[in-house]
């Protein structure tokens, strides 16, 4: 019984790393947002404390990342087709963005 | 028509430009066939005098996107000059600018856009688009196209030709999810620039983002505007031009006509028939035909006639 019980609990352990990892290998780029057709995507994104979160513009239209605080925090500047920006979130919580021209667009990084 | 109906109605751009040249001539049999020229005893003038009855003539152009080069217009320098030419043809008193003046609010589009529009050698008054505020709050923009004696926040008022231009701005201080609003600051100004106005003065009132609600689920929409029509509910005759979705689209309330007008850089869908409302691209050899000028004449003291035309 002791030894049945402990089995079970290595399994869901190894069960656990695997679906980890799987999550983990399964994203392209856990660290990419992209614009399109004036969304924020994937939102929110979960990232790690000191990544290096940067985002992407696939469309004609220019857009900006800029801070909820009013771009206090960070503050793209336009960002054209193709254009990139990156910003490095050091601590923990959650940040929520918006594009500056088009405000409907928002979105959420959150480090832990 | 109600924008709304007219959404129901129109499925196709060739159909929008239809009804769209329909909705110009509603305006003009309103003011010329309904009102005797020079006699705007609909208007409540009692024993106003009458206006010069030679009209006065304006060109609105908007959203020339200068530094724009996607697919959808690779030479929007062209198209503008393109539309200027439509303009100085038609001999107006003046032009206005209803924003969007470059793509990207950088220094060396605002001066490609000032030379190319300075060529017109036609006295131009500008309002900002969010294209041209973007980083600065339009510190660049205003240094180049702030209005004579502009409040702090960029909004003026000016007459010419007996008309009273209220030129307003709702395009900086997005937050996020609210995006135009004109702000108390800027409607207390808008009361105190019309006290004192007859309210047989017709007034044109300028500002980028349409100032009623024509699609919020693309920021389509004012949010506070109605605050500001409260204040121009009494005057006669109230003329709104606007740019920000590159075509025209119209709503009459009452004594008050709205308009949209079309880019001179490229189109974009309407309302709705888009997953997003980004640059719309047409073949080459049509591209003019979806962009436009508009003149403004107004017959003695009455609403103005409104005329758009393409650049085909």
């Amino acid at each position: 019984m002791h030894a049945i019980k402990r089995r079970a609990l290595l399994l869901a352990a190894a069960a656990m790393l695997l679906f980890g990892i799987g999550a983990y290998a399964g994203a392209a780029a856990p660290d990419a947002v992209s614009i399109a057709n004036f969304a924020f995507s994937p939102t929110p994104l979960t990232v790690a404390p000191g990544t290096k979160v940067t985002w992407s513009n696939n469309d004609e239209e220019p857009h900006t990342v800029t801070s909820a605080d009013g771009g206090k925090m960070f503050k793209s500047p336009a960002l054209d087709t193709d254009d990139k920006f990156s910003f490095t979130f050091a601590k923990s919580g959650t940040y929520k963005y918006f594009c500056s021209i088009h405000p409907r667009m928002v979105g959420t990084i959150i480090v832990k | 028509m109600d924008t709304r109906d007219k959404e129901s109605l129109v499925n196709t751009r060739r159909g929008l430009l239809k009804c769209m040249a329909w909705a110009g001539t509603g305006i003009v049999w309103g003011v010329v066939g309904g009102v005797p020229k020079g006699v705007p005893i609909s208007m409540g003038l009692g024993g106003t005098a009458l206006a010069a009855t030679s009209a006065f003539t304006f060109v609105q152009i908007s959203d020339s996107h200068i530094g724009f080069k996607a697919d959808a217009n690779p030479d929007p320098n062209a198209t503008l000059k393109d539309a200027l030419d439509k303009a100085v043809a038609l001999k107006p008193a003046m032009m206005i600018h209803t924003g969007d003046v470059t793509h990207l609010s950088k220094p060396e589009q605002f001066d490609t856009a000032d030379q190319i529009i300075k060529g017109a050698k036609l006295d131009t008054h500008f309002v900002p688009g969010e294209h041209d505020v973007i980083g600065d709050d339009g510190k660049m923009y205003f240094e180049r196209f702030g209005g004579k004696g502009a409040a702090p926040g960029g909004w003026y008022s000016f007459d010419q030709g007996g008309v009273h231009f209220v030129a307003l701005m709702n395009v900086i201080g997005f937050g996020p999810s609210t995006g135009a609003t004109l702000g108390k600051d800027q409607i207390e100004w808008l009361e105190k620039d019309l006290e004192g106005k007859s309210a047989s003065t017709p007034i044109v009132v300028l500002a980028h983002i349409p100032l009623w609600s024509i699609y919020p689920q693309w920021g389509w929409v004012t949010a506070d505007a109605d605050q500001a029509f409260a204040h121009l509910k009494r005057f006669g005759s109230v003329t709104v031009l606007n740019g920000h979705i590159h075509q025209v689209v119209q709503k009459v309330e009452g004594k008050v006509t709205f308009q949209t007008a079309m880019s001179t850089a490229f189109p974009q869908p309407a309302a709705g028939t888009a997953p997003s409302p980004g640059p719309m691209k047409v073949p080459a050899d049509k591209l003019k035909s979806v962009l436009g000028i508009r003149e403004i004449a107004f017959m003695a003291a009455a609403a103005p006639k409104l005329t758009d035309q393409t650049l085909a």
